[in-house]
């Protein structure tokens, strides 16, 4: 029996750590896609049916182009600053749960990787730790636009983690758990956390934003003033972890966001679907409902990108500072008076 | 060998070398990072003791907030060694003397310290769980509600005094 | 009729802008947002302006002025008599021309007496602007015709373009001919 919970939990990992690649490779097909057609353009529609394959012509590109490295004593360090970035954006998928359970071989198959208690507090630290990936990668550049873009990447994260946390706090109040399957169980039907908690939501949706570095808050790889920021120096397949590791925080984030306020695998009638249709064919449903929203919330990334312009650097500092982190405490407040009063 | 041990003499080799590597390091930067390496490797002896809560949070706070302030603040002023303020020779002398008696201090410590033998007592309840680590914090009877309070309380005294101090410091100027 | 310079609005575009203190709802900036992304998102259904360049060509406007072109007349003889009012007026100085004499029997090549044995064009100095067209007594230079653009090239040499490439195609005079007749 231990052997074959090894053999499931290995094909597991293998399966999430392939479609999160997946994923974070057509995400960068979606994203120029989507950039088009809000331009009125077309986009990439020359490799495969309608640019499918540009993803793949992109990778080899990037293998196959020159590796330049610069004059730095740090070479060390310049190698892992992508290495860091590209671990991290993938150790996030580890406690995501993608569905309740399906009934395979006769054994149930529990569709998280690890169910840790505390599991919202790992993809936290995870996140926090991302930062180093760009600030070691900025530093060992031994440019001044990387040294820049690093500087901004690592004060900008830290601002807007603590507004992020304290967002999250009030939804925790409610849910009494750290564990996001817990918590993605508790919405069932249409008793989605948005409802209930829209500022909290909003919050965390800007922090995301900032958190991924992703336009209006791309400060830390702005082309404008930064040449690229952190990642000047790169190129080749190392460049390519950086872009491949912002495309994976995307997709996480957006996963994220989907089960902790958009009822993660949980849609409407899937009480009925269970008992009428089976485990395995209403939780296959879930997990295509879970993908439904996370590709809502890719395609919103994406679509906010093409319309906010980017924030000035004092305007994301009283964003984050003087706006998010005072909201946050106060829904806190108002979330704890609403706890008291109607329970 | 139990792998638990094979991990925590790991883990430990891990900790005491990026420990003596921060100190050692010429480089600002290199120690930083060598701090976070150790900040990091202590995160996983939290979690050889089970305790997930503590080792994420020292994750979050220590590796992911005080380490990147910490290297934000050296990239910033641009640390070199030509910068390197000549010491003077008593400083070296104080710093030997204060070796010195730091580890006779701990010598005799080591010697007269006697290990514990026996088992501990199991306690009922599982402990990597946060609600009992709520409770056990913030229970008004049996707990550390006081404490944890004036912590937080100490926490804000700290806070707000910082800003007093940089509010200050542009007033001068 | 009151109507002060300041007043007019020739483009019928003119907005009055105030520095008014913003509302609350306005500093939120959420309404802002939210109409800034319907817009794009209208933009998302929008009928795309794209032209697949390989597959789709875009026609040239009737006037628009592409390669030189030195016409054949219906017999598909040679225009050019290499009077040289091209090479003056070019404000380029692109053109450069050398001229000779006819012989008997070589009537069926050239209308005039007189023809061009080498003419160039450096198409890196050539600045499109058609004076040559305008210049010319014998109708045989034309920029309009070719409907074609000088095409990209690695050497510097390869954009002077000789009689060789400039004289119209022998077929093309035949094919205008027949139209004629």
């Amino acid at each position: 029996m231990e052997s074959a919970f090894i053999i499931e939990k290995s094909i597991f990992i293998v399966v999430i750590f392939a479609f999160t690649m997946i994923m974070a490779m057509y995400s960068t097909w979606a994203e120029r896609k989507v950039a088009a057609f809000l331009q009125d353009r077309v986009g990439p529609n020359r490799a495969g049916w309608g640019g499918l394959l540009q993803p793949l012509a992109d990778g080899m590109k990037l293998f196959a182009k020159e590796e330049f490295e610069p004059d730095t004593k740090n070479r060390f360090l310049f190698f892992v600053g992508p290495a860091i970035a590209m671990s991290t954006a993938l150790m996030t998928s580890a406690v995501i749960p993608w569905g309740d359970k399906l009934h395979l071989f006769g054994r149930d198959i529990i569709l998280q990787a690890t169910d840790i208690d505390v599991s919202l507090l790992y993809i936290f630290g995870i996140v926090s730790v991302g930062v180093y990936g760009i600030m070691i990668g900025g530093w060992a550049s031994n440019n001044k636009f990387s040294l820049m873009g690093a500087v901004r990447a690592a004060s900008q994260m830290v601002s807007y983690e603590v507004a992020m946390g304290l967002s999250i706090i009030a939804l925790l109040m409610m849910t009494g758990t750290l564990s996001l399957k817990e918590i993605s169980a508790q919405q069932t039907g249409f008793h989605w956390n948005v409802f209930y908690q829209p500022l909290s939501f909003l919050i965390f949706l800007i922090c995301a934003f900032a958190e991924t570095n992703r336009t209006p808050f791309d400060l830390a790889e702005c082309e404008s003033e930064l040449i690229g920021g952190y990642h000047t120096e790169y190129s080749s397949m190392k460049m390519g972890f950086y872009l491949f590791a912002e495309y994976a925080n995307m997709f996480i984030s957006s996963t994220i966001i989907s089960i902790l306020f958009f009822g993660g695998y949980n849609y409407p009638g899937m009480g009925w679907a269970l008992e009428h249709w089976g485990v395995n064919v209403a939780n296959s449903i879930g997990i295509a409902a879970l993908f439904v929203k996370l590709c809502f919330f890719i395609f919103f990334f994406m679509w906010i990108r093409w319309t906010i312009p980017r924030f000035r650097y004092d305007q994301l500092m009283n964003l984050g500072w003087k706006i998010l982190i005072p909201l946050g405490i106060a829904n806190i407040i108002i979330t704890g008076i609403c706890i008291l009063v109607f329970k | 060998m139990a792998p638990v041990l094979i991990i925590f003499y790991v883990l430990a080799a891990i900790t005491l070398a990026s420990a003596f590597l921060t100190i050692y390091s010429r480089n600002p930067i290199h120690s930083a990072i060598y701090l976070v390496i150790c900040m990091v490797s202590i995160m996983g002896h939290y979690l050889l003791f089970n305790a997930q809560f503590l080792a994420l949070v020292q994750l979050i706070v220590y590796a992911g907030a005080i380490m990147v302030l910490f290297l934000f603040t050296i990239m910033l002023m641009n640390l070199n060694k030509e910068d390197e303020v000549h010491k003077p020779r008593i400083t070296r002398l104080g710093a030997i003397t204060v070796l010195v008696l730091l580890s006779t201090v701990l010598l005799l410590l080591f010697r007269h310290s006697k290990p514990f033998f026996g088992d501990y007592a199991p306690i009922e309840g599982d402990f990597q769980s946060i609600k009992k680590l709520g409770t056990v914090l913030l229970d008004n009877k049996d707990g550390f509600m006081v404490p944890f309070e004036f912590t937080s309380v100490l926490l804000l005294v700290a806070m707000i005094g910082a800003v007093l101090l940089s509010k200050k410091e542009k007033q001068t100027k | 009729m009151s109507t002060a310079i300041q007043n007019i609005s020739l483009s019928g575009k003119k907005k009055q802008v105030s520095n008014k203190e913003m509302t609350f709802l306005e500093r939120l900036y959420l309404i802002a947002i939210v109409k800034g992304l319907w817009i794009t998102i209208k933009h998302f259904f929008r009928k795309k302006a794209t032209i697949h360049y390989p597959e789709q060509v875009r026609p040239f406007s009737p006037l628009y002025r592409g390669r030189h072109m030195l016409k054949r007349d219906e017999q598909g003889r040679e225009n050019c008599t290499a009077c040289g009012l091209c090479a003056l007026t070019c404000p380029a100085e692109a053109i450069s021309m050398k001229a000779a004499e006819r012989q008997p029997g070589e009537e069926h090549l050239y209308r005039e007496e007189k023809y061009a044995e080498i003419y160039e064009i450096n198409m890196l100095r050539c600045i499109f602007c058609g004076l040559c067209e305008e210049a010319c007594p014998k109708d045989a230079i034309y920029l309009t015709i070719s409907k074609e653009l000088v095409p990209a090239q690695y050497h510097r040499e390869d954009f002077i373009f000789g009689k060789d490439k400039l004289v119209m195609p022998l077929e093309m005079a035949i094919a205008n001919s027949k139209k004629q007749n």
